[in-house]
């Protein structure tokens, strides 16, 4: 199968090597150990495989047998044939880190275009090749903001508004650091979208303040004060952002972000039950030497032919060990190709009727279901892009069985993580969602209410 | 030729995949947030397809040769996996949705939970783990809980052998430890004397890679996990070198406490050009309540009639959450569908496979190369890229010439404790006539060092692009290609 020996080969190799049979190379494991039963059942031909794999995947109900408006940090989107066309050739999927660049500028430039359209996205100067995914991106930024400053400044704020498990992820990283401090995400913080009080704790022991754009509940919240009332005291700042969004929004580099971080998923990455997906990290020029993960550059060859090269990995951990400031080795090479594939084939026009299309489709939603007797929307005075809160006169997870039963995945039970928005329902509406589904939605919601 | 960037192919006007208009009654952005300047690249479908179809032909990749690159284990990666991963009934579910709809993607989950477990002898397993260096993060974290749960807060201290993968001190370090460097024996195992001097009550534990990065299995194993335990230490095992040991040797069951595999090498789940990969993590009966979350169980057992329900549960003193939803899911469903069609014999097969492979090579080299560790490897073996009389050519100017002969260089200067080396693991799915051609290039090589040395030092010379200047990038600091106007504005 996978393995291509005869028995002639074996016999032939033996020979060479000097030894009877194949289990003599393994003497030196301990006798009692060696060669253990393995429980594990009969193997399977790769039809059988196909078949098994097949039904196991049969036993899921997908967002395409329901219509979803699940969104919290993972957005069904449409993919182009191309990209997935692309991503299966093996020249791609079967290489490794290239750090041969000889044999790899194929690897290299694509990832060197997505450092330059995720720069170009964010507004910002420079882009690592990427992290694990969103949440370990604002993890490595929080690291990074906390080096910076060489421990001496030891707060970090973390606006309340943040995915949740983004927050978590944080705090599992940091969780061997004593000194560091982070705060601003209680509950008497806060959500209100002025910020006051998350800009009351900003002070000269803090050294990051992160927010996310649009922010978890969906909301376009203007940052300047926030940035500038950073700044002036000496904080950096990061953003966590949506890259669908920055097609239409303002990105964060132009309103003076020191570390944009966000979730490439929504760049042409299939929802696959939540990975692999893919973290990019951008930074201002000042703190590109601090940044953690791969970086493609370019020079010359011996011929002075334009080529490129990982470069500067005296920063990463193969080089510095236990200096380094991440541990990261394998990143998300094939994602970053996908998204790049991505953003270059929606291009400048196809890319923003996606966002567009989100946010039209998402407003309209909206609008939709405030006008359904027993929902409203909590925050409708704020600016939103393509997520929004509902608040419903129903218990939530009663609401969501019954959407559920009637073909619909109603969104995020936001009780689960916000006390204070007990109630409440965040909605995703992406290009995916019809004007029809969104109808249907409403249909269903105003039978819950007469029910 | 090279291959102009994707804003040198740009063209004013020219689209790609476009959309819909919106069918609904439009609402406006407000314009304080209107993004002004959006200078993305505008290229036709095909255009952009050829782009992409040529910076792949600059690659080299398993699809196209051979990758006998060491601790990387560069085995076949079955397009059976590629296929199973794409079902539309994984691939379409929101990771979100409640667990009544996803059912499938628990049960494989949790089955894959319990079939790594027992491939290395362990009670449980998480499958979260990005890659193998959050996976050694994880590791690292739950000894340090463990010890923090113990009220045992002097433990501050990792030895790392100097045989061990360049993550471990990096890793370590990130939990707060101090990694102490454990230097080998002249046999290559871990040196015990040293061992023994280092344990005391700041232990903390060990990252022990077995087989170690020369390749060879340590011959005092089972000593080195006593020493340890003894001295009130957990020992981490980095299996990233598994795919010596399937169906061999059970780490576990020698007393490994907790240990990582990279599906991405040892169950031959794809590279991608440097990811994504997934970096399981097994742990002992004692550190099964310190699991990340979410870990998979069942919630309900079910009966004749009807199957057991599966859910999320976050272990009772979990390290909490290390990354966002539930791990590399595509990749879990790549190493479900290997071991699948592999089980017990397969498994087996791969390992007994990948040795012989290695020796094989290693027999056929060792006379032309100098061999520093005069025993029989596991999966991989390390030789000197340096010979006394051409005292000119180096290991690197060897890997490059590799390249003319249409072959990946072996990993080279790693491990650290062999000068110049070439560390070497040909995997299982190599066949006999690939060595050989690989042998024969390695020997025409150490001819050419002696009477063309010209040639090493000079190579690549058939590649698309020959030996980089990697001062010039490191000085220059080019990280992006701009449209044509918007670099001068920066």
């Amino acid at each position: 199968m996978f393995t291509p020996h005869t028995h002639a080969d074996v016999e032939a190799m033996l020979k060479t090597i000097g030894v009877e049979k194949v289990e003599d190379l393994f003497k030196v494991v301990p006798e009692k150990n060696r060669f253990p039963d393995l429980n594990l059942p009969q193997p399977l031909s790769e039809m059988q495989a196909a078949t098994e794999l097949d039904s196991i995947a049969s036993a899921n109900a997908t967002t395409r047998d329901f219509i979803s408006f699940l969104g919290a940090g993972a957005y069904q989107h449409y993919i182009p044939a191309a990209v997935d066309n692309l991503l299966q050739r093996g020249e791609f999927y079967t290489a490794y880190t290239p750090y041969q660049p000889e044999i790899s500028q194929g690897t290299l430039q694509a990832i060197f275009e997505f450092q330059s359209l995720v720069s170009l996205l964010t507004g910002m100067d420079v882009s690592n090749a990427s992290h694990y995914d969103g949440a370990t991106a604002a993890a490595e930024a929080v690291i990074l903001a906390y080096n910076n400053f060489r421990g001496k400044r030891a707060k970090v704020l973390l606006s309340r508004a943040i995915n949740p498990q983004y927050r978590e992820v944080i705090r599992g990283y940091m969780q061997a650091n004593d000194a560091i401090r982070i705060v601003g995400d209680d509950p008497e913080t806060g959500i209100e979208p002025n910020l006051k009080n998350l800009i009351d704790q900003i002070d000269l022991e803090t050294c990051l303040v992160m927010v996310q754009y649009p922010d978890f509940f969906g909301r376009i919240i203007d940052y300047k004060p926030l940035i500038e009332a950073a700044h002036a005291q000496g904080a950096l700042v990061a953003v966590v952002a949506n890259p669908t969004a920055l097609a239409l929004l303002t990105p964060p580099g132009e309103i003076g972000a020191d570390i944009v971080v966000g979730e490439g998923q929504p760049l042409g990455i299939p929802l696959s039950y939540g990975g692999p997906y893919l973290g990019f990290f951008a930074v201002k020029n000042t703190l590109l030497r601090k940044i953690s993960g791969r970086l493609v550059g370019e020079t010359v060859d011996t011929q002075g032919e334009l080529a490129y090269v990982l470069t500067l990995t005296a920063r990463e951990q193969h080089i510095r060990r236990e200096k380094a400031s991440s541990n990261i080795c394998s990143n998300q090479g094939l994602m970053t190709l996908a998204a790049t594939i991505y953003m270059t084939l929606l291009g400048k026009t196809g890319f923003q009727q996606v966002a567009n299309l989100c946010y039209q489709n998402a407003h309209y939603t909206a609008k939709a279901v405030q006008e359904v007797p027993g929902f409203q929307l909590p925050f409708k005075s704020t600016p939103f892009f393509h997520e929004f809160v509902v608040l419903a006169d129903e218990n939530v997870p009663e609401l969501l069985a019954h959407l559920q039963d009637h073909g619909i995945l109603g969104g995020y039970d936001l009780g689960k993580d916000y006390p204070e928005l007990e109630g409440c329902l965040l909605m995703a509406v992406t290009e995916m969602i019809s004007r029809e589904d969104t109808d249907y939605l409403t249909d269903v919601l105003s039978e819950v209410e007469h029910a | 030729m090279r291959e102009p960037t994707i804003f040198e192919l740009s063209s004013t006007g020219r689209t790609g995949v476009t959309f819909q208009e919106p069918d609904v009654p439009l609402t406006e952005l407000p314009q304080e947030f209107a993004r002004v300047n959006f200078p993305f690249p505008e290229i036709s479908e095909l255009g952009v397809v050829r782009h992409f179809t040529k910076l792949s032909q600059k690659n080299y990749a398993i699809d196209l040769g051979f990758y006998p690159l060491g601790s990387c284990t560069m085995k076949y990666n079955p397009k059976i996996n590629e296929s199973t991963a794409r079902y539309p009934g994984f691939a379409a579910t929101h990771p979100l949705q409640p667990e009544d709809t996803v059912q499938g993607n628990l049960y494989l989950m949790y089955t894959l939970q319990n079939w790594l477990a027992e491939i290395g002898g362990f009670a449980d397993a998480t499958l979260a783990p990005a890659a193998g260096a959050q996976g050694e993060l994880v590791g690292t974290m739950i000894i340090a809980k463990y010890h923090k749960d113990h009220g045992d807060l002097k433990r501050t201290r990792i030895l790392i052998p100097d045989s061990a993968h360049g993550t471990n001190p990096a890793s370590s370090a990130m939990l707060g430890f101090d990694p102490i460097q454990l230097p080998s024996d002249e046999r290559g195992n871990v040196d015990l004397k040293a061992l023994a001097e280092l344990c005391d009550d700041t232990l903390a534990g060990i990252m022990f890679t077995n087989p170690n990065t020369l390749g060879l299995f340590d011959e005092n194993t089972a000593e080195v996990i006593r020493i340890v335990h003894e001295a009130g230490g957990l020992v981490y095992g980095d299996g990233a070198n598994m795919n010596a040991l399937l169906g061999v040797f059970k780490p576990g069951d020698c007393g490994i406490d907790v240990m990582h595999y990279n599906l991405h090498k040892t169950f031959s789940t794809p590279h991608g050009g440097g990811g994504p990969g997934s970096g399981p993590v097994m742990v002992c009966e004692k550190l099964v309540d310190y699991l990340p979350d979410p870990h998979v169980v069942i919630t309900s057992p079910g009966d004749e009639e009807t199957p057991p329900t599966y859910g999320f549960a976050r272990p009772e003193k979990s390290i909490g959450r290390v990354k966002a939803f539930h791990g590399h899911f595509g990749m879990l469903v790549r190493a479900f569908t290997y071991i699948a069609m592999l089980g017990q014999e397969g498994l087996r097969d791969i390992a007994e496979k990948a040795v012989l492979n290695a020796n094989y090579l290693q027999a056929k080299l060792k006379g032309t190369f100098t061999l520093p560790y005069q025993r029989s490897c596991m999966h991989e073996f390390v030789l000197e890229g340096y010979w006394k009389d051409v005292p000119d050519v180096h290991a690197l100017d060897i890997a490059k010439r590799l390249m003319d002969y249409d072959f990946h260089p072996p990993t080279n200067y790693f491990p650290l404790i062999v000068h110049e080396a070439l560390m070497i693991e040909p995997t299982e799915t190599e066949s006999i006539e690939t060595l050989d051609r690989f042998v024969d290039a390695m020997l025409k090589i150490a001819e050419e060092a002696r009477t063309q040395p010209e040639l090493l030092k000079n190579a690549p010379h058939n590649t698309p692009v020959k030996r980089a200047d990697e001062l010039k990038a490191a000085k220059d600091l080019i990280f992006c290609c701009y449209p044509a106007g918007e670099w001068e504005k920066k």
